[in-house]
C-alpha cells in the first residue's frame, strides 16, 4: 500500500549496525522502467540501501515496499528483484552456461527450452562462444555480463546494480556503460543503480539520489541536479562549483537580486521559494558558465576584474583560477579551448570575468 | 617486485637448520622399516640380513586383522562426524557475525593442547557415572573429539577463500539456504572435505590414549601392538606393521594435502594482497 504510483517505494528506512547510523531516515520513490542511480562516495549507506531491497540487510524501521507488496517478511529467495554483485560473484565451480542458467532450476523447464534461453542471453551480452569456458577464464569485463545475463534470464521487475562497471578500466567502463544503458532500454526492466561516479551517474541515469551520511541529499533528473542543487553538499559533490556569501536585497516578477560579495548585484531565477529579502545565502556558478577575457568586455553589465592565478591546459577545455578582492577562494573557470592555443597562457596577468542573468544558483543553508 | 625480494632470498643457515631439523624429527621412525626387513628377533646393529618373513607372520595372524578391521570402522564413523560437525563449524566461525569469535575457535581448538589423558580419563569417569559399556562406540565418541580440531583447522581456509557474496547471489538468484548449501556451498568447499575426512581418519587410525581409556575387549591396531610389546617373539612383525601404518598414513596425509593445495594457496594469496 503505496500512496503514489511508485514501483519501488523506500518509507522512513533507518539502519543501525550497533551504534553506528548507516541509513538515516530515507524515503525514496523509484518508478517502473526507471534507470535510477544511488549516488554518494563510499560509508554513505548506498550500498546498504541496495541490499536492503535485494533482502540482504533488514531496515532497523521503516519498510520497503516493491510493487505494492511490503518487503520486511520477504527473504531473498522470493523477491521479485535480482543482483549484479560489485565483486560479480560468479559460481567459480561453474561454466558460463551453467552460471547463466542457476536461477532457472525451479522453472522446471525441458533441457531444450533451457539451452535456448541461456544462448539467446550469451546472444544478448555478446558472448555466444563463451558457453563452456569455467568462470576463472574470463576478464573482468566479461564476468560483469555474465552476472548481468544470469540476472536478466529470470526477468526480474527489478534488476540491483552494485557498482558493476568500478573493477573495470576506463575505455571499458565508458563502453560498458552505453551498452547497459541500452540493455535497459531493451528489457524496459526498472534499474537501481550503486555507483561513487557521479559522471557515470549523469550519464546513465533517468533519476539519481545523491546521499551523504545515510541521507538523501537531494533525488533529481541528472539536469535538475547539476543545474539546480539544492544545497552545498550536492553542488560540490557533482561537478566543481564556486560559492560566494550573499544577502538577498529584493525579491520581484520571481527575480531575486542578490548582493554578492566581492561581485556586487546578481540577478537569478534559481531559487527556493521560501526565500525572503534579508536572507543571508550562499550563492553557487558552475565554472563553465563564466566567460574569462582579457580585456574588458563591452556590451556586458556583468562583469569584474580580476588577477590570473593559475591555468591548467587539459586539451579540449582550460581551466583557469582567478583571484577576485574579498574573494577568499579563488574562482574556477572552464573554457573551451575553441581557438589552436599557442604556448602557456601567462599568470598573474590582470582578466576580466562576466556572466549572464540567471546562471548563478542560490542554494539552501546547510 | 623482483621475485627475489628481502623476504625470499635464500638463507643458507636456515636451510642447514632445516636439514638438520628434518633428520632428528624422521631418521628415528625411518629405524622401523630398516629393522623390520632385518634377520633376527632382537632390535640392534649390527643387521644380520634381509627377510620378509616378519611380513609374512603378520599376514599370517588373525588377530591383527580383526584389530586392523576395528580401526578402520572407528576411523571411517570418526571422520564422517568430525567432518560433518567441521563443515557446519567453520562456516559458522567464518560466515556469522558471532560475538566472542577468538574465544570460540580457541575452545574449540583446545582438544589439541589438552593431554590426551585428561580427555580420556574425563570421558571414562562420565561414561561409567552413566553405566555406558566401553565399546569402539566410546572409542569413537573420545577420537571425534580429538579429530575435530583438525577437521576445523582444515575447512577454515577453504571457507574464507570464497567471497560469501557467492552464496547471497544464489540466494538471489531464487535457491533458499538449503540449496545454496547444496548447489554452491558445498561444491567449493568439497576439496577441503575430503581433506579433512584424510586427516581425521588418519588422527584416529594412529590415536592411542583415548582408545587405552575407552575401548572395550575389542582393540584398535594401536591397542595391539602395544599388547604385543610384552612378548620379544612377537616384536619383529610388529615393526612391519608399524612400518605399513607409517607408509599408509603418510600417503593419506599427502594425498588430503594435495586436494585441498589450492585453498592453502588462495589463502597465502589473499595474505600477499
Amino acid at each position: 500500500m503505496t500512496q503514489n504510483d511508485a514501483y519501488i517505494s523506500i518509507r522512513n528506512v533507518n539502519k543501525f549496525f550497533g551504534a553506528f547510523q548507516a541509513i538515516n531516515d530515507v524515503s525514496i520513490d523509484i518508478h517502473q522502467g526507471e534507470f535510477f542511480s544511488l549516488l554518494g562516495s563510499s560509508g554513505c549507506g548506498k550500498t546498504t540501501l541496495l541490499r536492503m531491497l535485494a533482502g540482504f540487510e533488514m531496515p532497523t524501521s521503516g519498510e520497503v515496499f516493491i510493487d505494492g507488496q511490503p518487503m520486511s517478511s520477504v527473504p531473498p529467495h522470493q523477491r521479485p528483484v535480482n543482483m549484479v554483485f560489485q565483486s560479480y560473484a560468479i559460481f567459480p565451480h561453474l561454466n558460463v552456461r551453467d552460471n547463466i542458467a542457476y536461477g532457472l532450476r525451479k522453472q522446471k523447464l525441458t533441457r531444450a527450452k533451457r539451452d535456448a534461453m541461456v544462448d539467446e542471453m550469451l546472444e544478448l551480452i555478446k558472448l555466444p562462444e563463451y558457453g563452456d569456458r569455467k568462470a576463472n577464464q574470463l576478464s573482468g569485463g566479461q564476468r560483469q555480463r555474465i552476472a548481468l545475463a544470469r540476472a536478466l534470464i529470470l526477468r526480474p521487475k527489478v534488476l540491483l546494480l552494485d557498482e558493476p562497471l568500478g573493477a573495470l578500466d576506463k575505455q571499458l567502463r565508458e563502453q560498458m556503460q552505453l551498452e547497459l544503458r541500452a540493455l535497459q532500454k531493451t528489457v524496459g526492466i526498472t534499474f537501481v543503480f550503486v555507483t561513487h561516479d557521479q559522471e557515470e551517474a549523469l550519464t546513465l541515469s533517468d533519476r539519481i539520489a545523491v546521499m551523504a551520511d545515510g541521507r538523501d541529499l537531494q533525488v533529481d533528473t541528472p539536469t535538475r541536479l547539476y543545474e539546480s542543487p539544492v544545497n552545498r553538499n550536492v553542488a560540490s559533490f557533482i561537478g566543481t562549483m564556486n560559492f560566494f556569501d550573499g544577502k538577498v536585497t529584493e525579491i520581484a516578477d520571481g527575480t531575486a537580486s542578490v548582493d554578492v560579495k566581492g561581485l556586487g548585484q546578481v540577478l537569478t531565477t534559481n531559487f527556493a521559494p521560501k526565500l525572503r529579502p534579508g536572507d543571508d545565502v550562499c550563492i553557487a556558478i558552475r565554472p563553465e558558465k563564466l566567460n574569462l577575457t582579457e580585456s574588458e568586455p563591452r556590451d556586458v553589465g556583468n562583469k569584474k576584474q580580476g588577477q590570473m592565478d593559475k591555468a591548467a591546459y587539459l586539451g579540449e577545455r582550460s581551466h583557469y583560477y582567478v583571484r577576485l578582492n574579498n574573494v577568499s577562494q579563488p574562482v574556477a573557470i572552464s573554457a573551451q579551448n575553441l581557438q589552436r592555443a599557442e604556448g602557456t597562457p601567462e599568470e598573474k596577468r590582470p582578466v576580466w570575468i562576466s556572466w549572464e542573468d540567471n546562471v548563478f544558483v542560490v542554494l539552501e543553508n546547510g | 617486485m623482483s621475485s627475489k625480494s628481502y623476504i625470499r632470498r635464500p638463507n643458507r643457515p636456515l636451510q642447514i637448520y632445516a636439514a638438520i631439523f628434518l633428520i632428528v624429527l624422521y631418521v628415528p621412525v625411518l629405524f622401523l622399516p630398516l629393522f623390520s626387513l632385518n634377520d633376527s628377533i632382537y632390535v640392534k646393529f649390527p643387521l644380520k640380513g634381509f627377510t620378509t618373513q616378519w611380513y609374512v607372520e603378520l599376514f599370517n595372524r588373525e588377530p591383527v586383522w580383526a584389530a586392523l578391521m576395528n580401526s578402520v570402522k572407528v576411523g571411517t564413523t570418526t571422520s564422517i562426524i568430525a567432518t560433518g560437525f567441521g563443515v557446519f563449524a567453520a562456516k559458522a566461525i567464518t560466515r556469522y557475525r558471532i560475538p566472542g569469535r577468538g574465544l570460540l575457535v580457541g575452545f574449540i581448538m583446545l582438544p589439541l593442547v589438552v593431554p590426551g589423558i585428561i580427555f580420556g580419563v574425563a570421558l571414562l569417569v562420565l561414561l561409567s557415572q552413566l553405566g555406558i559399556p566401553l565399546s569402539l562406540y566410546t572409542v569413537t565418541i573420545g577420537h571425534v573429539i580429538v579429530s575435530l580440531p583438525f577437521a576445523i583447522a582444515t575447512m577454515i581456509p577453504r571457507f574464507e577463500g570464497f567471497d560469501p557474496s557467492v552464496e547471497e547471489a544464489s540466494a538471489d538468484l531464487g535457491e533458499n539456504a538449503w540449496w545454496t548449501f547444496w548447489r554452491v556451498t558445498f561444491p567449493i568447499v568439497f576439496p577441503g572435505i575430503l581433506a579433512s575426512l584424510l586427516l581425521t581418519f588418519t588422527v584416529s587410525f594412529d590415536e592411542f590414549i583415548m582408545a587405552f581409556f575407552l575401548s572395550g575387549t575389542d582393540p584398535t591396531l594401536p591397542m595391539y601392538i602395544w599388547s604385543q610389546l610384552r612378548f620379544p617373539r612377537e616384536f619383529p612383525p610388529i615393526l612391519a606393521l608399524a612400518s605399513i601404518i607409517l607408509l599408509v598414513s603418510f600417503i593419506l596425509v599427502f594425498i588430503g594435502q594435495w586436494i585441498n593445495r589450492d585453498a592453502q594457496a588462495k589463502t597465502l594469496a589473499n595474505e600477499e594482497e
